[in-house]
């Protein structure tokens, strides 16, 4: 892809009609940080950046919940107190994120188009129930986050159409959520293994809602119910993390790659399932 | 291909240039602009050696389309100090010895500055994972990390 028309636009209505009406293929611009690298081939797109769009940028909290502009800089995000203390394992998800200068620029919306298996905040966003917003020639519609990505580096988004918010409802009482991945070095690195829990605990310490969800050992982020299942009803001891350890360990299907075997990346989503279930119901009880 | 007509501020300066839809702002700040301070390491966001600032969040330029510009303010290392009168951060660079060759010094200077005006006391881990954007195959980082922390203390001193 080599970018041969830039075009800014100022309404959701009139990137849609840009993003429509081109001749050749016409890609969202937010962050860059995939697209540009991706954009070194020859093919010809189109960009169009939804940047000067507000809604697109902003973050707002109400009694529903939050809304998420889909391409708020990840740096910014971190910087929200009100997201972070509903959400705390979907902003530690964005902050994972690449370095300083790339959290400048990319976004939990980018981070979800790109649709890649190891992206940081899908997993995060599946265990938090998000929903897509999506505005398209025909108007609006809504998507779970665990049904938007239906392949590696491939979305359910049609021509025309724009992300054009993320939904969380606001958390019950006593529920919270956490994200870890697995790299081999410190930081600035690609998850080899992720998770993402979100637990509800009831006045005496029961889970009584949970969502899991596991990254970057499979094709696409995905929602294990069976792990859900195994904390729902328990006191989060040791038999139950055991129990969703292996649910998203049977879940997965991993590949071997020169970051991790397939051996060693079931074992670990499991250890990650266990610990981020560990953390959110940590957060949910206010520790 | 229409060449996009940009209007911006580059270090407080306003400024026009004409670029390709595809050229990244690294691209138009060395090539169009003449300006260059901000060097190109790998054009893939790993090293941090064309940082710069856009409405002053610390960015890669070579992440940004040059046509991105529009409107914006952009802050390069250009705009820190001066040839007559370095910034404290570049004098305790010197002072340090926290470059070799230099290409990692500019984008280092421009990140340095943008740590310390979003959070004047870093510890030194703080510091080691703000820059852990921009590589240097020279130093060891060591003399890099002194550098900023004194640099720290100086500027909190004089603020
Ligand atoms: S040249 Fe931009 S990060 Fe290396
Ligand atoms: S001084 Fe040579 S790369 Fe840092």
């Amino acid at each position: 892809m080599t970018v041969v028309e830039y075009s800014a636009a100022a309404s959701i209505e009139e990137a849609v009609s840009l993003l429509l009406s081109s001749d050749i293929p016409a890609k969202v611009l937010a962050g860059g940080t995939d697209l540009i690298i991706q954009s070194a081939g020859l093919d010809p797109i189109k960009v169009v950046d939804i940047k000067n769009i507000d809604s697109m940028m902003g973050a707002t909290i109400d009694g529903d919940g939050l809304t998420l502009g889909p391409s708020m800089p990840c740096a910014e995000l971190y910087s929200r107190d009100d997201v972070k203390a509903l959400f705390p394992g979907l902003v530690e998800a964005a902050y994972l994120i690449g370095s300083t200068q790339v959290q400048g620029r990319c976004s939990v919306g980018g981070n979800l188009c790109n649709s890649s298996p190891a992206a940081d905040t899908i997993p995060a966003l599946i265990a938090n129930a998000a929903q897509c917003v999506i505005q398209g020639p025909g108007g609006e519609r809504t998507v779970a986050v665990e049904d938007f990505v239906t392949g590696v580096g491939r979305n359910c988004m049609a021509k025309g159409e724009l992300l054009t918010a993320l939904r969380l409802a606001k958390p019950a009482a006593g529920t919270s959520d956490a994200y870890l991945r697995f790299i081999p070095r410190t930081e600035m690195d690609i998850a080899v293994a992720g998770a993402g829990v979100s637990v509800t605990l009831d006045g005496a310490g029961t889970c009584t809602a949970a969502r899991v969800s596991i990254g970057a050992v499979a094709p696409t982020a995905l929602l294990i119910p069976e792990a859900a299942d195994a904390l729902i009803g328990s006191k989060l001891d040791e038999a139950a993390l055991d129990k969703a350890a292996a649910a998203s360990l049977a879940a997965s299907s991993p590949i071997t790659d020169r970051r991790g075997t397939v051996e060693f990346r079931k074992h670990v989503v499991g250890v990650l399932t266990k610990r981020a279930a560990t953390i959110a119901a940590q957060r949910a009880r206010g520790e | 291909m229409a060449k996009v007509h940009v209007s911006t501020s580059v270090n407080g300066e306003p400024t026009e240039f004409l670029c390709e839809p595809h050229d990244t702002l690294l691209d138009v700040l060395r090539n169009e602009l003449n300006m260059t301070g901000t060097k190109e390491g790998c054009g893939s966001g790993d090293c941090g050696a064309c940082s710069v600032t856009v409405n002053d969040r610390l960015v890669c330029s070579c992440l940004v389309l040059g046509a991105e510009a529009e409107g914006k303010e952009i802050g390069t290392v250009e705009g820190i100090g001066n040839n007559d009168s370095l910034h404290v951060i570049q004098e305790k660079f010197l002072e340090h010895a926290a470059l070799q060759c230099g290409i990692c010094t500019p984008g280092l200077i421009v990140s340095t500055k943008a740590l310390l005006e979003e959070n004047p006391s870093p510890t030194e881990e703080e510091a080691r994972y703000y820059l852990a954007g921009n590589l240097c195959r020279c130093t060891g980082y060591d003399k890099i990390i002194r550098a900023v922390m004194d640099a720290a203390e100086s500027m909190r001193g004089a603020a």
